[in-house]
């Protein structure tokens, strides 16, 4: 987030898109609800399903899957053309204006809604006017914003759009992701990730390939990026890749394309992974090795807001089970590695060393005070808001962004789309929550959202075992009945390993980014014979 | 904002506008009994325990009464105590009190003003009726409206931290009592289980239901973490009991949640005490997991990677990090993967 959590009270206007706040980022969704509900606070809503927030909504747009860019250059083609945007912004802070209005001037609003699949297009109209009259308003998004073959060009669109309302470098405002995972932010600051060092470093730069040289005592690190998750994958099935470390991931049930993911696992040589439970993942390796749970061990997580804060160890170790660090440290010392790391914050303060965000941050300091990178100095207080008064790169850059349909759409053979995520008492692949007592009792089994309309014309009814399918494989589900979710798309849940929604998913990714194409793919459903 | 002198029991205190006489009052450690006031929600002022005299005359409630500049606070006198005392004696003897089968025993804010008023046993009010006593219908929340005091936190945490506007009153005089979803069990009704009521209720009227294990409050110890599930990183204190099992877990207000969570952070940490927890190295033999010693293990692993690496070259290895673990984890993985093994291939589910 280039924003603060606790920033929403400051906002006058929400963009949620691409988010199921309430139930995927359930604390801040309430807090937005707050602000709604009892305060008159104004709200738009752009997603496929109907959402609670759309309840509460001034706006809601419910579009096709895969269409957000569509709906946010609509947007922005009003603002424009009614002269509405932030003039003083643009020019001052920004560039690369006029090459933008240009691709937008075709986005009028019943283009758009031609391509959105959406009846309202003077909403687009009236929704662009109150986020032009209604300062700061905060954008906020999640996976759905993402999880596209289009969605690097998603995330531009959404800082474009913010930066024409002069909506960034303030409080309240924001262009502000909302991170699925306790600590996805802080693993990528910590350069897990196969093109940078810690602090988004390239590893393609010689000056950092030094740096980390001198840093880690070690000569000939390597310049060449590295491969991205599916890439191993796909690596693996062609022989080049021969062995996987893991640290606690579950790929057979949270990659798309699961047949894919198995082959690639079993064409490995050696596999060895560590976790806290024997994961449909793990049954595929050669060793397992047994980490201590999150309340087992003390270290730093660092939240959506770039907020880093300190883990305390609640519960002693189970059994033989040990530190993940300690682990690492232990296979490393066998490889020949002179590391000596006796506790996470020996370990924290190298990371300060080499991670100039975090060069101000200690353990203290985010034990006891809320202290967000960047950081760059102990007496620094740490930074609420990004881009306060220029950008990193000097100018805010626009990037025209042309809407692109999915890399599968629905077609003859298989005509309705297929959209996924998660639901409030589940989480990622369920290794966790299903195994807590409440939230399995809450929810015990997956399911797939079908329109009335959709539920009528296949003779299905609430409840009732169906098949989906795509061109990757077919599941038995039962179908829920709703309205939430629009004509023609389903959605399917993906923590319920009885009924996983990543044996239909495609494994199309974005050609910058790589992440995979959840949020869309054709699938056909059908009654079950029985 | 303006900075106001004010003196409370005779200490000059500071404030700034807006603020009211109870906060500035707990905030400079003076300690006015209160019942309906919280922190994070709304002030109405009704259960009246938090009276105080203000400039020598009226009586105020003090969560409700701004204050003024010269404004001099009395907390206690005579008078007061006596009216505390009655309002006690009034919600003892409308209510059914039984601390020993109460899970807020010795974390109870009205037993600690029972206690500190030094009241005896009351009789039952004439009027007083047995209330709806429902610990089956939630799979997460217990009621027990006989210990209810009608406080409203629980109406205003549902309505402003939740904002699921499950809790309402209904009916008047000695019949007020709760109902969920205008007259659902809490079971039945729209609660999506995030527990705040059960948190900020001041008794055992709202309690948590067990999840693995039970404990004495004067038993249990808290320590604050972090929620593992999803990015708003929630602050949250663990309770657990002296065999060091988990009991509850309460939102912390110094966190980004200031106090909230969801049912996930509340309700999902049993997985640790789970049987199916791996507790020892597994390698495979014959295609069958076998238990295995640390030393094997790592010697294994380490021996491994080596071979490959010396027969494929760097690239040949790839490491998966994970968003679920720690900045040191994540940190020292790439650090391996990098300097160790010599190749970049390292990634984790950021985009999953
Ligand atoms: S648990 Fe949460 S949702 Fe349920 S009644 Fe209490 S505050 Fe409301
Ligand atoms: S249930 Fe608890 S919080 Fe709610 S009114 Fe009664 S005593 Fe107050
Ligand atoms: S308690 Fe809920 S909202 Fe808070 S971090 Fe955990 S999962 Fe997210």
């Amino acid at each position: 987030m280039t924003n603060s959590i606790r920033e929403i009270p400051i906002s006058e206007c929400y963009l949620v898109i691409g988010s199921n706040t309430t139930e995927n980022h359930p604390v801040i969704g309430s807090m937005i609800k707050n602000e709604v509900i009892n305060r008159g606070k104004k709200l738009i809503v752009v997603d496929p399903r109907e959402i609670e927030l759309a309840r509460y909504a001034d706006y809601y747009f419910q579009i096709r899957p895969g269409t957000n860019i569509a709906i946010l250059n609509g947007f922005m083609h009003v603002l424009i053309k009614e002269g509405l945007y932030n003039k003083e912004f643009v020019q001052t802070r920004c560039e690369g204006f006029d090459e933008m209005a240009r691709v937008l001037e075709k986005y009028t609003p019943e283009f758009v809604a031609d391509i959105c699949g959406i009846d309202n297009p003077e909403d687009i109209v009236a929704a662009a006017r109150l986020m032009a009259r209604l300062k700061p308003m905060a954008l906020y998004y999640s996976m759905g914003i993402t999880q596209f073959i289009s969605g690097v060009n998603g995330v531009k669109s959404t800082a474009n759009l913010q930066m024409l309302l002069g909506n960034v470098g303030i409080a309240g405002g924001g262009v502000n992701p909302l991170r699925g995972q306790n600590n996805v932010q802080g693993s990528c600051d910590m350069g897990a990730l196969p093109v940078s060092y810690p602090a988004y470093q390239p590893v393609a730069s010689e000056d950092n390939k030094k740096k980390f040289e001198t840093a880690w005592c070690v000569p000939n690190l390597s310049l060449k990026p590295g491969l991205t998750i599916l890439e191993m994958f796909n690596h693996a099935i062609a022989g080049n890749i021969k062995a996987i470390y893991a640290m606690g991931e579950n790929p057979v049930m949270s990659d798309p394309n699961q047949r894919h993911v198995i082959e690639a696992l079993e064409s490995l040589e050696f596999f060895v992974i560590q976790d806290i439970f024997l994961t449909e993942t793990g049954q595929y390796a050669h060793v397992v090795l047994p980490a201590r749970s999150f309340l087992e061990k003390e270290g730093t997580v660092t939240n959506t807001e770039r907020r880093v804060q300190l883990m305390h160890k609640v519960l002693p170790p189970v059994g033989d089970a040990k530190d993940d660090w300690w682990i690492v440290q232990e296979v490393a010392k066998r490889m020949g590695a002179q590391w000596d790391y006796k506790k996470p914050e020996d370990i924290f303060e190298e990371i300060r060393k080499v991670t100039p965000s975090y060069g101000g941050i200690t353990y203290e300091r985010a034990d006891n005070s809320i202290i967000q990178w960047p950081c760059p100095s102990e007496d620094h207080p740490g930074t609420q808001f990004l881009h306060k008064d220029k950008f990193t790169r000097g100018l805010g850059l626009f990037t025209p962004v042309e809407y692109t349909p999915p890399a599968e759409e629905a077609d003859f053979e298989y005509p309705m789309v297929l959209t996924t995520g998660r639901i409030l008492d589940h989480f990622h692949t369920g290794t966790m929550t299903r195994k807590s007592k409440v939230l399995e009792e809450n929810v015990y089994e997956g399911f797939v959202e079908i329109n009335p309309n959709d539920a009528q014309n296949y003779n299905i009814v609430n409840g009732e075992v169906i098949s989906v399918s795509t061109r990757r494989g077919s599941i038995r589900i039962k179908a829920k009945v709703t309205e939430k979710i629009k004509p023609n798309t389903v959605f399917i849940p993906f923590h319920f390993f009885e009924a996983c929604a990543n044996v239909l998913t495609i494994d199309a990714v974005d050609p910058t980014c790589k992440i995979p194409e959840y949020k869309v793919c054709a699938c056909r459903i059908e009654k079950v014979q029985s | 904002m303006e900075t106001i002198t004010l003196t409370i029991d005779g200490r000059k205190v500071k404030g700034e506008t807006g603020q009211t006489v109870l906060e500035v009052a707990l905030k400079n450690s003076i300690k006015i009994p209160y019942l309906c006031y919280h922190p994070k929600v709304s002030k109405t002022g009704a259960c009246r325990v938090c009276i105080v005299r203000i400039n020598g005359t009226i009586l105020k409630a003090s969560c409700v009464e701004p204050i003024a500049e010269g404004m001099t606070v009395v907390t206690e006198d005579e008078e007061i105590v006596k009216i505390r005392k009655f309002i006690l004696e009034l919600l003892l003897s409308d209510g059914d009190h039984n601390c020993l089968y109460c899970d807020a025993n010795g974390d109870c804010e009205f037993q600690t003003l029972i206690q500190r008023y030094d009241i005896q046993e009351v009789k039952p009010s004439a009027s007083r009726t047995p209330k709806e006593i429902d610990y089956e219908s939630s799979n997460a929340l217990k009621r027990n409206e006989n210990r209810c005091i009608l406080c409203g936190r629980c109406v205003k945490a549902c309505r402003e931290i939740q904002v699921s506007n499950v809790w309402s009153f209904t009916e008047r005089g000695s019949e007020t009592h709760l109902v969920a979803d205008d007259g659902k069990r809490i079971g039945e009704s729209s609660c999506v289980k995030c527990g705040t009521c059960a948190q900020l209720c001041p008794t055992g009227a709202i309690t948590f239901q067990t999840v693995i294990g039970r404990g004495s409050n004067w038993e249990l110890t808290s320590i604050p973490s972090i929620c593992i599930y999803c990015g708003v990183g929630c602050k949250i204190d663990f309770y657990k009991n002296r065999d060091n099992i988990l009991v509850k877990a309460m939102g912390n207000y110094t966190g980004p949640n200031e106090g909230h969570l969801c049912v996930k952070g509340r309700f999902g940490f049993d997985f640790v005490h789970s049987e199916k927890r791996l507790k020892k190295p597994l390698i495979k033999k014959n295609g069958v997991f076998v238990e295995a010693e640390w030393g094997e293990a790592l010697n294994l692993v380490a021996s491994r990677l080596r071979e490959i690496k010396d027969k494929y070259g760097p690239d040949s290895i790839a490491a998966l990090s994970s968003a679920k673990c720690t900045n040191e984890e994540n940190y020292l993985l790439q650090k391996f993967i990098r300097s160790i093994i010599g190749t970049n291939n390292i990634d984790h589910c950021a985009r999953l």
